[in-house]
């Protein structure tokens, strides 16, 4: 598997670190009800079996934390952003 | 059919030509008291325990493909109940009771084998950290040996020692771990259940759940509408994918897990032994083959197969204690979908749904537990109250914080 980063171009997938699902938002833990927001946030997944939106952080390269939407039945990738001053 | 010395005899003299099929090919009937979906060895052990200990006998278990198709065909088949946490420790220990037991339990040869598991140390601080675990096991009456290098080099003598990286200094030994032979578990529990009534169902998958009320009152499926009055799910990495049909979002992620076999050859390793500056294990089948494997690949997968450098990583651990295996060519290699939960420990409980069960979160480690988790999940299911062993994994333990980590690696399934 290899990912296009937007700044080194395609790369090994052994540069990236994994961390998850990138859909998942921290909520404001002054709201009313956060503790049952976080417990969502922080353990509750979608999982889904096709199209996933992932953070992946490129270690290796040019150490940029990338937002890639890949499938997660083939491990194609249509799509690499950055997640700052992005989709984030 | 009871499989016994005499059967095989008089096989034997008859050119083998008396054997009948070992479970019958089961038509879905239009209603059961129970159904499970999944016909992994969770599955088919919790029909054979629902049929066996409970009486519970109009049962259907439903299996999308063929019963062992997913990771109970697909593991590298150790057994083992060396686990830290008071959580975990009890509920692995039963499994491995019923694993002593087992083929006399269910009639059938599934080449149980306690040939000893080892994990290996390479630091003093890693030495601390077994000898802690080893006495967490004998705490709850589990067998644990801290070996020195020489008991090491004893039992594993072609091992690197002084590799300048990850010494060997000594070994945790649990002799009453092993192996057991995957597919033979999963045709054991299918034929004991199939002997007891039990229908299994393959090639149909579940596509839907019927809710009334907040209770379960069946489900569709690619054979047609059945109804039940009571559901277990044990569907390992589709859980997630399952559980949403029924409405549930649920604390796992599947990741791909690869394992790797080599090259038959002469019996060179009788024991199970782990890597434990990285993540490798090995040990070696009956039919000579070297059957070894790794850490996850680390990203969410359905894909069956993984990716080339978590392969070259498995490779690179094996040479670092073994350095032999270089002369060894690999044969085969394979991936499964492992149910990875928040925690790294499973979860079988009630679910938000009134008559629906969930099996699930085994990770990377759940063939071990076959035994014990079809025990206690057919005693929730029977009962509607937790087995006595599983009472700690539940689902809501995400919310109360009452988590079972044993690594300590947090809501990161990637890190367990
Ligand atoms: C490479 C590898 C190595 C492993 N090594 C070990 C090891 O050494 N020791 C250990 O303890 N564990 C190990 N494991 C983990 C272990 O195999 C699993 O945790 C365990 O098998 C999971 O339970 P199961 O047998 O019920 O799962 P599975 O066999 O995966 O059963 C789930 C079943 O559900 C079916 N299913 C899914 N969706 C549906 C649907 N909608 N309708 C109907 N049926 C459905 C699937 O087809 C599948 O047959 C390993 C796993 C892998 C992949
Ligand atoms: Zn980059």
């Amino acid at each position: 598997m290899r990912i296009p980063c937007p700044y080194c171009g395609p790369r090994g997938n052994d540069e990236f670190i994994y961390l998850g699902d990138a859909t998942v938002r921290r909520p404001d833990p002054q709201a009313l009800g956060a503790s049952d927001a976080f417990y969502e946030y922080v353990y509750l997944r979608d999982n889904p079996s096709g199209l996933h939106q992932e953070l992946w952080y490129h270690g290796g390269g040019c150490r940029s934390w990338l937002v890639v939407t890949r499938n997660t039945r083939t491990h194609e990738i249509s799509d690499v952003t950055f997640a700052a001053g992005g989709k984030l | 059919m009871k499989y016994s010395v005499f059967s095989l005899l008089r096989e034997a003299f008859r050119g083998h030509a008396g054997w009948t099929p070992a479970w019958r090919k089961a038509e879905p009937k239009s209603e059961y008291d129970v159904v499970i979906v999944g016909g992994g060895g969770h599955g088919l052990a919790t029909a054979y325990y629902l049929a066996k200990v409970h009486g519970i006998t109009n049962v259907a278990v439903l299996e999308k493909g063929y019963i062992g198709s997913g990771n109970a065909g697909r593991n590298t088949t150790i057994i083992r109940s060396n686990y830290l946490l008071p959580g975990n420790e009890p509920f692995y220990e039963w499994s491995m009771k019923l694993w002593e037991g087992l083929e006399q339990d269910f009639n059938y040869n599934a080449m149980v084998s306690q040939r000893g598991v080892l994990n290996l140390y390479h630091s003093d601080q890693q030495r601390d950290a077994f000898a802690r675990r080893g006495n967490a096991m004998r705490l709850h009456d589990v067998d644990a040996e801290l070996l020195d290098r020489d008991a090491v080099r004893a039992m594993v003598p072609f091992l690197d020692y002084d590799n300048a990286r990850f010494p060997i200094h000594g070994g945790l030994l649990q002799r009453r771990g092993g192996t057991a032979r995957h597919d033979a578990v999963v045709w054991g529990y299918a034929r004991g259940a199939d002997l007891r009534g039990v229908d299994i169902i393959e090639n149909c998958e579940v596509t839907g759940f019927d809710i009334a009320g907040g209770r379960v009152t069946g489900l569709d499926t690619t054979r047609g509408s059945i109804k039940a009055k009571k559901i277990g799910l044990a569907v390992a990495g589709n859980t997630s994918r399952v559980a949403s049909l029924a409405g549930l979002r649920l604390p796992i992620e599947s990741h791909v897990l690869q394992a790797f076999v080599s090259e038959g050859i002469k019996p060179a390793i009788d024991c199970v032994v782990t890597f434990g500056a990285g993540h490798f294990y090995i040990s070696q089948s009956d039919k000579g083959g070297l059957v070894f494997g790794g850490d996850i690949d680390g990203y969410n997968s359905y894909a069956w197969r993984g990716n080339l450098p978590t392969v070259a990583d498995v490779m690179e651990e094996g040479m670092a204690i073994w350095p032999g295996l270089g002369r060894i060519r690999m044969l085969r290699q394979w991936g499964g979908l492992m149910d990875m939960s928040m925690d790294g420990s499973p979860i079988i409980d009630r679910t938000p749904v009134a008559g629906l069960y969930l099996n699930c979160g085994w990770c990377y480690g759940g063939f071990k537990a076959t035994p014990a988790s079809g025990w206690c999940f057919a005693h929730l299911i029977a009962r509607d109250e937790p087995y006595e062993v599983a009472a700690a994994l539940r689902l809501d333990r995400y919310a109360t914080g009452a988590l079972i980590d044993e690594r300590g690696a947090g809501a990161q399934p990637n890190l367990h």
